[in-house]
């Protein structure tokens, strides 16, 4: 029986040390305003309290204690340098309405941040304000949006995505107020002209792609697709979900995109903090610039300050309470300033060669590469089909035995159209005997699925749980404890 | 190589398996005329150490000094245990739990917040967060439009005196799906809603407190907006709960949504993110809550344990009709506010909340001791208050910032005569000593 902090809880506990003042004679508040009955919070002590989450956190995996190779995710090491840098008292003490007079510490790392990115990408302005990836997106679907309307052209409508793009994407030209249009993606993993050119138009308002794609190859003929697109009168958004297979060797500005965002959690280290933050900015080449989200920040000879919506009129305006998350801003810039410009080019190399390696490890055990003909780039992806055709055992039984043997799953089931796929990152912080225990684990786990499937198909044993119901989740809804 | 652990044999022998010359022959399908082969611009990469003594200048720099300031994000202190535990490295460096049998410490945590969150608001539910308040109330919009079937009606009605960034972020986000919004009137800092307003909205924005620290009539404002089938979208800030009437208890039958900022919790304000944005509601609407949703359930041998559920809302399974975007929460942050929540429990919470309302009071009550101060509303208000200075604040905010004060937030174009108001907030970590620095600042002027 798992217990819950509440189930710890017993009334008039407390973390002493936390207490502040009591007792205060007169109560300035309207009796009608007031609360009640107090909240069911626990009442607990500060170990029992420490104990319980500090346990809860063993009960994770994570960079730090696995080999994580989620593919699209990038779970690199995230450096504690890093996370001490930006964890500092004068960054954490600050207010973010503190006078630019008094911010010139944070804003000048922001300011070379902006400057940074623009460098990395090709792109002519960066915002940073954009909270993740998929906010990132939605920040460029409106660029796009915004320049058509600016430009009276009202009719474009219809945003172009990849059958094999990530959910985001769609669901993102939804919340822009545009219709995603699919188009087909070949036998090799590139987008297909063909299908390309009966789906743009007169209604296309841009296109939006992830390039290497997530099929996890580099899409050869950007310049084709770009140049369609365009004549169309179409704009081209970079999904940077994968710049780190290609840091410092290839920028989208120079492959004709107009807007990007990046994953700063993912090509720049920053911790994943089991499921956020993140951080999203969005660049843009001349022409889409105006239309960059507020605020951004500026240098200028009384130092440096903020641009808001009263000098950049035709901004989308703004996405988030203050300036999104400086925090992870930080990191990212204390990244790059470790990495300098080599280290950037070594991210890309060293990403692209472990996987690459892995990649060859798992096609000479007689595992199915989805494209073999082509190269991985800092990830890859193999279809299981065959070896759930002829055992019973599906990927995400593989998934689950490979938790046993010490690996966090890869990504399962992405791209939704490689059946039973894997999709594998195993990013350049890895070291080559980690790469071959993991290979060394899914040729056992094959052999077991030949010999013993039930073994694998009931896996995970050695986890503090067995596999989990999910069915029973969602129709005996328990989403709160009380 | 910062981080890449190859040594020199490594390299050899991958390219060797690989049957390749060199790492650069990995790149061969990129076009040559889109690569390049250097970062010209970008320095050189330097030391750990190095990087750390540039970073400490800079944040040396930003040491602004006694805050007033809020607005939004609030100066609270934060037990040792939070960032201690929240920073280890299984929850500092997993990610979202994909794969549930690995990763039961965040989807118990993120059950124990959504149970903590729903208790505070008095909802059913919560979500397991979204980016921030601003982010949180865009998608409660957007939620309340999906649910409201008895209203066909775009109409979303927000308070004149919402938080101007909120407004302003509800505004590039929502307006994309035709939904309208318009401001309520307001009278004294407080929203009156007129009946001609509510003619035809489908959804009531209450920020309570408001963004000028003013209760608003909450129990009527919900009753109005639900006789006319519209929605009620609480906006509260989570440290006010432990005082005050939660949304669910709004009224004669609650708020329907209920979101805000998560700062107060426990997270430094660390120039305004990350934070946290948190969304709850009724059970009924739970299918249209976006975000993710941790659930308890059982493995094979009826062994408790936690997985993400509800995932057919979600973007991965139903991309274009999902009901967000939306592909993370903010995980670290909320495992932060889970400590905090537990370490403080309901009485902890309560003397915060409490002190804060106090030290407010007791500002203000030294502040307009003086001739020209004066409280702009005289109205009820929680731990923010209006000051009207009776001159420019512009001189007076600058010499109080030399002097290491941060007198409040100037309201300069936000309210009538706000080049002579602020905004200013006490909580519990300012002292007698600290007010008294502000009344000498001002006397001293």
């Amino acid at each position: 029986m798992v217990e819950t902090i509440f189930d710890k809880s017993r009334p008039t506990r407390r973390a002493v040390a936390q207490r502040v003042k009591e007792g205060f004679a007169q109560q300035p508040l309207p009796e009608h305003q007031l609360r009640s009955a107090p909240p069911m919070l626990p009442e607990v002590s500060e170990l029992q309290a420490v104990r319980h989450f500090t346990n809860l956190a063993r009960k994770n995996f994570s960079i730090d204690t696995h080999f994580y190779p989620l593919g699209s995710c990038t779970m690199k090491y995230n450096p504690r340098g890093v996370h001490r840098a930006a964890m500092q008292e004068g960054f954490l003490n600050r207010h973010p309405l503190t006078p630019t007079s008094h911010s010139q510490g944070v804003l000048a790392c922001l300011f070379e941040l902006q400057e940074l990115l623009q460098n990395v990408t090709g792109t002519a302005q960066v915002c940073l304000t954009p909270m993740a990836g998929a906010q990132g997106e939605l920040t460029g679907a409106l660029m796009i949006k915004a320049y058509h309307t600016d430009n009276n052209d009202h009719e474009r409508t219809e945003i172009i995505v990849p059958t094999a793009a990530h959910g985001t994407n769609p669901a993102t030209a939804s919340m822009a107020g545009l219709i995603a249009k699919e188009v087909e993606v070949d036998a090799d993993g590139d987008v297909d002209l063909e299908s390309l050119k009966r789906v743009v138009g007169p209604k296309t308002a841009g296109i939006m792609l992830t390039n290497p794609s997530t099929c996890a190859v580099f899409e050869r003929r950007i310049q084709a697709i770009s140049d369609i697109v365009h004549d169309a009168g179409g704009l081209l958004y970079y999904d940077g979900a994968n710049l780190n297979a290609i840091l410092g060797r290839a920028r989208p500005g120079d492959m004709q995109f107009d807007v990007l965002h990046l994953n700063l959690h993912k090509t720049f280290a920053t911790p994943h903090g089991g499921g956020g933050p993140g951080a999203g900015p969005v660049g843009a080449n001349e022409l889409l610039a105006p239309y960059l989200p507020t605020p951004m920040v500026t240098k200028t000879e009384n130092g440096y300050g903020w641009l808001d919506r009263s000098v950049r009129p035709k901004s989308i305006g703004r996405l988030s309470s203050f300036m999104g998350n400086v925090g992870i801003l930080l990191r990212a810039y204390a990244y790059s300033m470790m990495l300098g410009a080599n280290g950037m080019r070594n991210v890309s190399a060293y990403a692209t060669l472990n996987a690459n390696y892995l990649m060859k490890r798992l096609s000479n055990a007689g595992f199915h590469p989805a494209y073999p003909d082509r190269r991985a780039t800092h990830e890859f992806a193999i279809s299981l089909r065959q070896e759930a055709k002829a055992t019973g055992v599906t990927a995400m039984d593989f998934a689950k035995r490979l938790l046993d043997y010490g690996f966090h799953a890869p990504t399962t089931y992405f791209p939704l159209l490689i059946p039973e796929c894997f999709l594998i990152e195993p990013t350049e912080t890895e070291t080559k005997e980690e790469l071959d225990a993991f290979a060394d684990a899914m040729i056992a786990i094959l052999k077991e699925a030949q010999t013993d499937p039930d073994l694998v198909k009931q896996a995970p044993h050695q986890q503090p749980v067995g596999r989990l119901d999910e069915v029973q989740a969602v129709r005996q809804l328990d989403v709160t404890a009380h | 190589m910062p981080f890449i652990p190859h040594t020199h044999a490594d390299k050899e022998s991958m390219l060797e398996t690989l049957g390749i010359a060199s790492i650069a022959d990995l790149f061969d399908e990129i076009p040559d005329r889109i690569k390049c082969d250097s970062l010209p611009d970008i320095p050189d990469g330097i030391s750990e150490m190095a990087m750390l003594h540039h970073m400490a200048h800079r944040a040396q720099e930003d040491a602004s000094g006694v805050c007033f300031l809020g607005a939004g994000c609030y100066d609270h202190y934060i037990p040792a245990a939070v960032w201690d535990i929240a920073s280890r490295g299984e929850f500092l460096t997993a990610y979202t739990p994909y794969q549930a049998e690995a990763s039961q410490g965040t989807l118990q945590l993120v059950y124990e917040f959504q149970t903590m969150l729903a208790s505070l608001t008095a909802m059913d539910v919560a979500n397991a967060s979204v980016y921030d308040g601003a982010s949180a109330l865009a998608e409660a919009i957007l939620m309340a439009v999906r649910v409201n079937r008895k209203s066909k009606s775009r109409r979303v009605l927000v308070p004149a005196s919402l938080h101007p960034s909120y407004l302003a972020t509800v505004r590039s986000i929502v307006t994309h799906q035709g939904i309208e919004l318009e401001l309520m009137t307001s009278h004294e800092g407080l929203t009156a809603v007129s009946d001609v307003d509510l003619e035809n909205a489908v959804a009531v924005v209450v920020q309570h407190p408001n963004f000028l620290g003013l209760l608003e009539d909450v129990d009527v404002l919900t009753n109005r907006a639900h006789d006319v089938d519209a929605l009620v979208i609480g906006v509260v800030n989570p440290m006010s709960l432990a005082l005050l009437k939660p949304p669910g208890d709004w009224g004669d039958t609650g708020a329907d949504i209920v979101c805000g900022d998560g700062q107060p919790l426990g997270i430094p304000m660390a120039s305004g993110g990350p934070s946290f944005g948190f969304l709850c509601t009724r059970m009924i609407h739970v299918r249209q809550l976006p975000g993710r949703i941790a659930g308890r359930t059982q493995d094979k041998d009826g062994n408790h344990g936690f997985v993400l559920t509800l995932q057919a809302r979600e973007q991965h399974i139903r991309r274009a009709k999902a009901t967000s975007n939306i592909c993370t929460n903010q995980g670290l942050l909320v495992t932060a506010a889970t400590i905090y929540m537990t370490l403080l429990g309901p009485q902890g919470l309560h003397e915060i909340a409490s002190s804060c309302v106090h030290n407010t009071h007791r500002l203000v009550d030294r502040l307009t001791e003086l001739p020209n101060v004066s409280m702009r509303f005289a109205t009820p208000y929680f731990h923010e208050c209006v000051l009207d200075f009776g001159e420019s604040t512009e001189a007076l905010q600058q010499r109080m910032l030399d002097n290491g004060i941060l007198p409040g937030y100037p309201l300069t174009g936000l309210i009538d005569k706000g080049d002579q108001a602020m905004l200013v907030c006490a909580t519990e970590v300012r002292t007698e000593q600290d007010i008294d620095r502000y009344y000498q600042e001002l006397t001293n002027g």
